[in-house]
């Protein structure tokens, strides 16, 4: 029998490789897929998401527990779709337009990932349109803006009317982030959340899901 | 040590310059316009924001090439202008400071994370030195590694500049954790400091990411590791969108009041980062007078 504690050590230590290796031979031994995610892996990254809040975590522990976390869902999520089982949210992520600065946004999207979210990445210098675009496409409930300039800021709220215009504004909660962004700015322009770091932005995804 | 900085800092605390991008957008630079690129299309604008500075009282200052590596400009379509951008910004600097002030080029992060992989320590090896050497041999006095996040990174670009045999001063972000004190990847200032010297810097320092009051207990443990020169350049406060204009609380009077405590702690070079501006270098030089 497969030792699945081992799963949870595996994601929260960052080791992609047990990760994987535990999660095959689960696998293998016809454990719920489900059960991998929900009762093991899922804990693991609240426990990652617990310690950056208290700052025995980093940045690069963060980003090592998403590629254990995402190595491990590969192999589980053919499992959940032929289940029919959804992803925890559809996310279109990117940097607003005239803004190149991705960092953040990828440390976003992939604790998103790792949280079990479907995320598409637009990049950065992302126009309005593309966001709107793709929010149509892929049938997004999430659609999370970056900036991390001052002057860039406006083009989220350029975003959130494209949305509306596009009348798609009340199908997708709209979150937003980056080191100048506050959350009286995102409540100025009307977005549906502020989040303050990745594991922070994790959870409102979560929350809005949920409703 | 290193001759020039001996030289530098024998009289003092050496005044260094404050912002540029920001005065740069206060002569119309547009959002996600190139800063670097002005080198080329508004020349005589960067000459004059350096110029003021000069006037204010800089001792030393900063080339526009914040943004001039391979990695950056590549994102812009402009990779191969690094050469001319780096050439050109010296030479404006050199110009516009007429011999009254030191010119130290200026080198910012990638952009790009090492640790995710989109970019290897080789590739940011060879795009830094590109870098570094275009300015040397277009007469920088010395390197400045500024704004970095990430220690790794800020190494290797240390490295990469000090293979040109000119001075570098190496700085990081502070504006992470709890108390504001470690780098985004989680990076103390004593770690900093021991790993900077190590990679080759002669001077280790601070800049942007935060004001001027939480620079004074970093720059205090900054003196505390190392035996090197400290560089310090806070920001003016934090930028806020106000109506549409960004704008910094902190004004130069307030600013230049905690420059006693910063030298008291440690700083051999003091000048500001985003938001600052001519203004302050000279309330730094009055208050710096008066001691």
């Amino acid at each position: 029998m497969v030792d699945l504690s081992k799963l949870y050590d595996a994601v929260l230590n960052g080791d992609a490789k047990t990760a994987v290796a535990v999660t095959k031979e689960a696998i293998a031994e016809n454990v719920d897929p489900m059960e991998l995610v929900n009762k093991y892996m899922v804990p693991a990254m609240d426990e990652v998401g617990r310690r950056f809040e208290c700052e025995e975590y980093f940045v690069p522990e963060l980003l090592l527990a998403a590629r254990a976390m995402k190595g491990s869902l590969e192999l589980i999520r053919p499992l959940l779709v032929a289940k029919g089982a959804e992803p925890a949210g559809r996310v279109v992520i990117g940097t607003v337009k005239g803004d190149l600065h991705d960092i953040g946004k990828n440390l976003v999207a992939s604790m998103l990932e790792g949280g079990g979210f479907e995320v598409i990445d637009l990049g950065s210098d992302v126009a309005p349109e593309k966001f709107v675009q793709a929010a149509q496409e892929k049938n997004a409930n999430i659609v999370c803006l970056s900036a991390l300039l001052t002057v860039t800021m406006p083009a989220m709220k350029t975003t959130i009317d494209a949305l509306a215009s596009a009348g798609i504004r009340d199908r997708v909660k709209v979150l937003v982030g980056g080191a100048p962004v506050t959350p009286q700015y995102a409540k100025e322009i009307g977005a549906d959340g502020y989040g303050e770091n990745a594991t922070v932005a994790v959870q409102l995804a979560r929350q809005l899901s949920a409703q | 040590m290193n001759s020039l900085i001996q030289q530098l800092i024998a009289t003092g605390p050496v005044i260094t310059d404050g912002a540029l991008g920001t005065e740069l957008q206060a002569r119309g630079l547009k959002p996600g316009e190139l800063p670097d690129l002005w080198n080329l299309t508004r020349p005589e604008l960067v000459k004059q924001v350096i110029h003021a500075y000069v006037e204010a009282g800089s001792q030393v200052v900063l080339t526009a090439t914040f943004r001039s590596n391979r990695i950056t400009l590549s994102q812009h379509g402009l990779a191969e202008k690094g050469a001319e951008l780096n050439r050109r910004g010296v030479e404006i600097a050199r110009c516009a400071a007429k011999g009254r002030a030191v010119v130290f080029g200026s080198m910012g992060p990638s952009g790009k994370l090492l640790f995710s992989g989109e970019v290897s320590s080789e590739e940011v090896s060879s795009a830094f030195f590109e870098q570094a050497n275009a300015m040397a041999e277009a007469g920088a006095d010395g390197i400045v590694v500024e704004t970095m996040s990430d220690l790794e990174e800020a190494k290797l670009a240390t490295e990469a500049a000090a293979r040109t045999g000119l001075p570098v001063v190496a700085c990081m972000v502070f504006d992470s954790g709890r108390n504001k004190d470690r780098t985004m990847m989680g990076n103390t200032p004593e770690e900093a400091a021991r790993e900077l010297a190590a990679a080759g810097a002669v001077v280790v320092g601070a800049n942007c990411g935060q004001g001027i009051t939480g620079y004074i207990p970093i720059c205090r443990r900054l003196r505390a590791a190392t035996d090197l020169p400290v560089w310090i350049k806070p920001n003016a406060g934090l930028p806020e969108l106000v109506d549409g204009r960004t704008i910094y609380r902190t004004n130069p009077v307030e600013f230049a009041a905690h420059v006693p405590a910063m030298v008291e702690g440690g700083a051999n070079f003091i000048g500001g980062c985003c938001g600052t501006n001519p203004d302050f270098i000279r309330a730094i030089a009055a208050i710096l007078r008066t001691r």
